[in-house]
């Protein structure tokens, strides 16, 4: 028995091909999850940010908040909600919504922020009102930025909602916190693999997406090194005036 | 902006899943005893057997906790050096723990366990349950003493009920059970009706999923047996009485060590022995009512109850 | 869901502060020796990756794969190896995860030295180890900071994830309190990781103002 034999025995385990058990099944459970809390979020902190970033108010405070958010401990999140509101999915999707608000926050003040004073005056010189600027130019502008806080937010939320099968929820932890208790190896390995794979395959996604959503202007030749137009590279490369938004909170 | 660093990483990852399947460690599972065993910790005295640092394990919930609090207290008053290491797992971790000598003594339950070496055994009461189980364990483990203390399935009513119609045991509800309504978890009525009726001749009026509810559906009304773990705490607070179970139709869960037995010399096996002697289920669930319900530390409860025993 | 069991025991608090403070500190040393061992690592291996640019997309792959992987799955695959319910069980991959966040850091601040300084300091008769000591290593301070601000708040984040195999520091008060519906402990524990998380952040902001302080003003 050996690693591709724990694989191979997770893959071909009957109980993992239909029912509740199932691969498939417990994909689109923690594809669930997931998407609501990242909804949730992206409801709240992409307009907010937004707002803040146009304004240029209260991008302090965002920062030290996010700061504090990033600081908490989903696992203590989450067996708290579960003691306060029962085992259900709301227990589950508040720590995640709190977890992706953060990197969806700062991103998308500060991608606002980033936008060119000259171009925002000159939208405004050909007479769009406030709103119309910021939807109709910083917004696009800002979207490669935007995207990447989405990106990390999705990623964290992807791997960190593992933690709901130790309250009792179902998704790919269960897998991996089955496997533990039972001391059935195959399905621990298997249960990772998968979260990996779908936290990769998120990240080519966005990748993909961020690429679409660079203004022409911007998007670099297929040969030039473009470190630092934010985005794509897995690990944001970094200027210490803003450190990668990039946090791993998750079991 | 190239996706190219996420598609080499989408390579990697595929290809770290291939190197880990080739570069297997040969082993078979390595939660299992012949993995490298980590050093059994802090072996100051290097004096062999009687000075070895005990390791006292506990599984992963509450009761485990404050057994293992009492195991470990009740060595160190005999001069025994004890290392805790609690509420790390389930039993399926735990034992191979103890196998490779990682952990010396943990507490364990003796039916639960017979259960996980053997699916198969029919064994329920408790001599034939230890029987089983001293023929059963590989060589290396042990158990020692059982308590009396069980905490298994039983049938329950509230004392009320039980004054009323005079009943003690399951075998006392012959002839009353037609009226009565008995509630358990959902998979209750599936395992045991057949049982009770072939063993007990009992057939009840109705079955009720009550889930984690049933103790409060007893003292409410809404069913009047249930099945409730003989030390949950709610039976100290609702007053309820678990009703003897003369034919055994619930597995016998005494409260046993389960030790390494070249990690544990006699004056080790004594205190344990000693405090299986002293421990009842009344008794332990009464303990669990303070760690659970007054939210007391299983360590000093266990202190207490030492002390109460004489064994501190 | 509580059964009349009180959000706060102010009592448990202050009958448990000693166990509070071994709790923390024993989190402390699960969370952070990580992230100085993977700076350690960090510094060298971006020294390579900025040398030879050709090794760090490979390298930055493999991390960033690392940094995906659930981190109670590689705490359960290492038991055999480093010992169930030991440190080292939760800080090698703790290291792992830390260095994900610091290799990046480091080669960019490694390359944020401007050409002309480097080429000024060549012409000053500055072999590469002295330039190195002198103008990169400090030029790099900056970068390496903010990174450890990032990898030190999430590893103490995770450290507490350890408690589901046995050691997790202040991890354990979540376990305890969810198996005991007790959620005094909980809370405690939610608070002193943020706390021990906020400490830890300003201390390195500090840490930055002593060593490079010609980035005051110009960064948060």
């Amino acid at each position: 028995m050996n690693w591709l034999g724990w694989l191979h025995d997770f893959f071909a385990d009957p109980a993992h091909r239909s029912g509740p058990d199932s691969i498939v099944h417990r994909l689109l459970e923690h594809l669930a999850f997931s998407a609501e809390a990242l909804g949730l979020s992206a409801l709240v902190a992409l307009p907010l940010g937004l707002l803040i970033g146009y304004s240029g108010r209260g991008l302090f405070l965002v920062t030290a908040v996010a700061g504090v958010a990033r600081a908490l401990p989903t696992l203590g999140l989450v067996t708290l909600a579960v003691l306060l509101a029962g085992v259900g999915d709301t227990a589950v999707l508040l720590p995640l919504t709190a977890l992706a608000a953060p990197p969806m926050l700062v991103a998308a003040a500060e991608g606002v922020r980033g936008t060119d004073p000259d171009v925002r005056d000159a939208a405004r010189g050909i007479g769009l009102t406030h709103p119309q600027t910021l939807l109709r130019v910083c917004v696009p502008a800002a979207a490669p930025t935007l995207l990447a806080g989405v990106r990390t937010a999705s990623v964290q939320v992807i791997a960190t909602a593992t933690v709901a099968a130790y309250v009792g929820l179902g998704g790919l932890g269960r897998y991996v916190i089955d496997g533990l208790a039972t001391r059935d190896y195959p399905t621990t390995v298997g249960g990772a693999l998968l979260v990996v794979l779908l936290a990769v395959g998120v990240q080519l996604l966005f990748a993909l997406l961020i690429r679409l959503a660079a203004p022409p202007g911007t998007r670099p030749g297929p040969r030039t090194r473009a470190r630092r137009t934010g985005g794509a590279a897995p690990l944001t490369p970094t200027d210490p005036a803003n450190p990668p938004a990039l946090v791993k909170d998750a079991p | 902006m190239t996706p190219r660093p996420v598609r080499t990483a989408l390579a990697v990852a595929l290809l770290l899943a291939g190197a880990a399947a080739c570069s297997s460690s040969g082993g078979s599972d390595p939660l299992a005893a012949k993995s490298p065993a980590p050093a059994p910790p802090a072996s100051s005295s290097a004096g062999g057997g009687a000075g070895r640092t005990v390791v006292v394990g506990s599984a992963n919930f509450p009761e485990n906790v404050l057994l293992a609090s009492i195991y470990s207290q009740a060595l160190q008053a005999k001069g025994v050096k004890v290392e805790e290491k609690f509420n790390i797992g389930s039993r399926e971790v735990l034992y191979g723990q103890l196998q490779s000598g990682a952990l010396t003594v943990l507490p364990e339950y003796n039916g639960a366990l017979l259960g996980y070496l053997d699916a198969k055994s029919t064994a329920t009461g408790e001599d034939a349950v230890n029987a089983e189980l001293k023929a059963k364990l590989p060589a290396g483990l042990a158990i020692l003493d059982s308590a009396a203390a069980e905490d298994k399935d039983s049938l329950t009513v509230t004392q009320e009920t039980a004054d009323r119609l005079g009943v003690k045991s399951i075998a006392d509800l012959a002839g009353k059970a037609q009226d009565l309504v008995v509630g358990g978890p959902p998979e209750f009525k599936s395992r045991r009706e057949q049982q009770f009726k072939d063993v007990y001749g009992l057939t009840f009026k109705e079955w009720k999923p009550t889930g984690d509810t049933t103790a409060n559906a007893l003292k409410d009304g809404g069913i009047q047996v249930g099945n409730v773990f003989t030390t949950d705490p709610k039976t100290v607070q609702l007053k309820l009485v678990a009703l003897d179970d003369p034919k055994n139709v619930f597995s016998s869960q005494n409260v046993t060590p389960l030790v390494n037995t070249a990690g544990l010399d006699a004056t080790g096996t004594a205190a344990l022995n000693a405090v299986s002697a002293k421990l009842d289920t009344a008794g332990l669930t009464a303990l669990m009512k303070r760690v659970a319900v007054d939210k007391e530390d299983p360590s000093a409860v266990a202190k207490s109850w030492l002390k109460g025993a004489g064994l501190s | 869901m509580l059964d009349g069991e009180p959000l706060v025991r102010w009592h448990w608090l202050g009958d448990h502060l000693g166990y509070l403070a071994d709790l923390t500190a024993d989190h402390a040393v699960i969370a952070l020796v990580p992230v100085l061992l993977a700076l350690l690592l960090a510094v060298p291996l971006g020294l390579a990756c900025a040398r030879f640019p050709r090794l760090y997309q490979p390298l930055a792959a493999v991390f960033n794969v690392v940094y995906a992987l659930p981190s109670l799955a590689v705490f359960v695959v290492l038991i055999p190896y480093t010992g169930l319910a030991t440190r080292q069980t939760v800080m090698v991959p703790l290291t792992c995860y830390a260095l994900a966040v610091l290799l990046p850091t480091a080669v960019d601040g490694l390359r944020a030295v401007p050409e002309p300084v480097r080429q000024a300091a060549t012409a000053m008769g500055y072999g590469p180890w002295r330039r190195l000591a002198a103008v990169e290593l400090p030029a790099s301070v900056p970068y390496l900071i903010g990174g450890l601000r990032v990898a030190a708040v999430s590893s103490i984040s995770l450290a507490a994830v350890g408690a589901l195999v046995g050691r997790g520091g202040l991890g354990y008060l979540f376990v305890d309190g969810f198996q005991r519906t007790f959620p005094t402990p909980i809370l405690a524990g939610i608070v002193l990781v943020a706390l021990l998380a906020l400490a830890t952040d300003l201390l390195l902001v500090a840490a930055r103002r002593v060593l490079a302080p010609w980035e005051r003003g110009a960064a948060r």
